[in-house]
């Protein structure tokens, strides 16, 4: 599957804290705070990775999580649309 | 000015001027025993008129200072003492760089504070000025201040602005000499302004560690909730004034403070009853 390709800033851009289970991330660039869910913080992590569509974003995730189903990418894909709105994520 | 006043608030040195005697001699009332700074003042709020011949036509007061609102309404003279209370706000609200400025009042007991936080007329001010007369130190009604340095809450012990049902509570509480003015018909309705207690006073340079955070709700049964970190973390970005401006120095404070803090929302119908449940969870978080 290929899709749009993202890129995400440099784990130095991004200070994340684990609060309850979510995070919260302070993106450098913007100077704004993002509160987020999982897989948004998994998806940012195999992203530093380099450059990946949603198919190759999931491929990474599934070598350090459990994942099951193929639902994953659709949600993926969502989560990245939803991240590039914030600016966490885009397109090279 | 024609007339000045400078007062020391905790870590925040103040001058107040103003074209005008009497907002300044009511404030010198309110805040008598306070300190005068030792040094040069952080801040500089000045009462004006809005124009110059509205100073003797009925007469209008204009906050000027370091740290301007253009849209901020001119207020009457015999408003003036709330005028002062407002430009001091103001420039801490807009100005404060040391410190990440949260909206919500404090009171100290032990060395650990208790943040009081929540929307207007939640009644964290009230409630805090009675547990500053009921064993614990007030350490502020109105902001708190977090030490980016040390994670530390300072005080910051303004007399206390009581608006309306809060007037006749703390009434009750506190010796008449401790009020100021009763002032009506404000844009936020009655107000009376109570000056803390000496032990706030004597106390106002020293430091607590925070310990428990609350959201009170005045006008509901009693009901303790749960609040889960990131939504305490959300709330509070939501309750600071600088946040944003201090960029990343406000989200490792903030999220320390988050982490090492518990929380809980807290629903009361009267002020006796907040009391004794703000007592319980205390005890609960020691």
């Amino acid at each position: 599957m290929t899709g749009a390709r993202y890129i995400a800033d440099p784990e130095e851009c991004v200070q994340s804290v684990a609060l309850d289970g979510l995070s919260v991330l302070f993106h450098r660039p913007s100077g704004m705070t993002h509160i987020v869910a999982p897989p948004a913080p998994q998806i940012l992590e195999a992203l530093r990775m380099g450059p990946a569509d949603a198919g190759e974003i999931l491929a990474r995730m599934r070598a350090w999580y459990d994942l099951e189903g193929d639902e994953a990418a659709d949600a993926i894909e969502a989560r990245l649309e939803e991240l590039e709105a914030a600016g966490l994520v885009s397109r090279p | 000015m024609k007339h000045s006043l400078s007062l020391q608030i905790g870590p925040v040195a103040f001058r107040i001027g103003s074209t005008w005697a009497a907002p300044l001699d009511a404030l010198a009332r309110l805040y008598a025993g306070y300190p005068e700074p030792d040094r040069i003042c952080d801040f500089t709020v000045r009462l004006e008129p809005e124009s110059p011949w509205r100073r003797w036509v009925r007469p209008s007061v204009a906050i000027h200072g370091d740290y301007v609102l253009p849209d901020a309404a001119p207020m009457s003279l015999a408003h003036g003492l709330l005028a002062a209370e407002m430009g001091m706000n103001l420039q801490m609200a807009l100005g404060q760089k040391h410190y990440l400025l949260l909206h919500a009042a404090s009171v100290e007991k032990g060395g650990r504070a208790l943040i009081l936080t929540g929307e207007s007329g939640a009644g964290k001010s009230t409630l805090a000025a009675l547990l500053g007369e009921r064993g614990w130190r007030l350490m502020g009604d109105e902001f708190a201040l977090l030490d980016l340095d040390d994670g530390r809450l300072r005080a910051f012990p303004r007399a206390v602005s009581l608006k309306n049902g809060a007037i006749r509570v703390m009434e009750r509480e506190v010796a008449a000499e401790r009020f100021g003015p009763r002032l009506d018909g404000t844009p936020k309705g009655s107000i009376r302004h109570l000056r803390p207690n000496p032990r706030a006073l004597e106390a106002m340079a020293e430091p607590a560690r925070p310990a428990l955070i609350l959201f009170p709700r005045f006008g509901e049964a009693t009901a303790v909730r749960p609040v889960g970190q990131a939504e305490v973390f959300m709330r509070l970005t939501q309750a600071s004034t600088n946040y944003v401006s201090l960029g990343g120095a406000g989200f490792d404070a903030l999220t320390k403070l988050v982490d090492a803090c518990p929380s809980a929302a807290m629903d009361y119908p009267d002020t006796d009853s907040a009391v004794e449940l703000v007592e319980t969870l205390w005890e609960q978080a020691a």
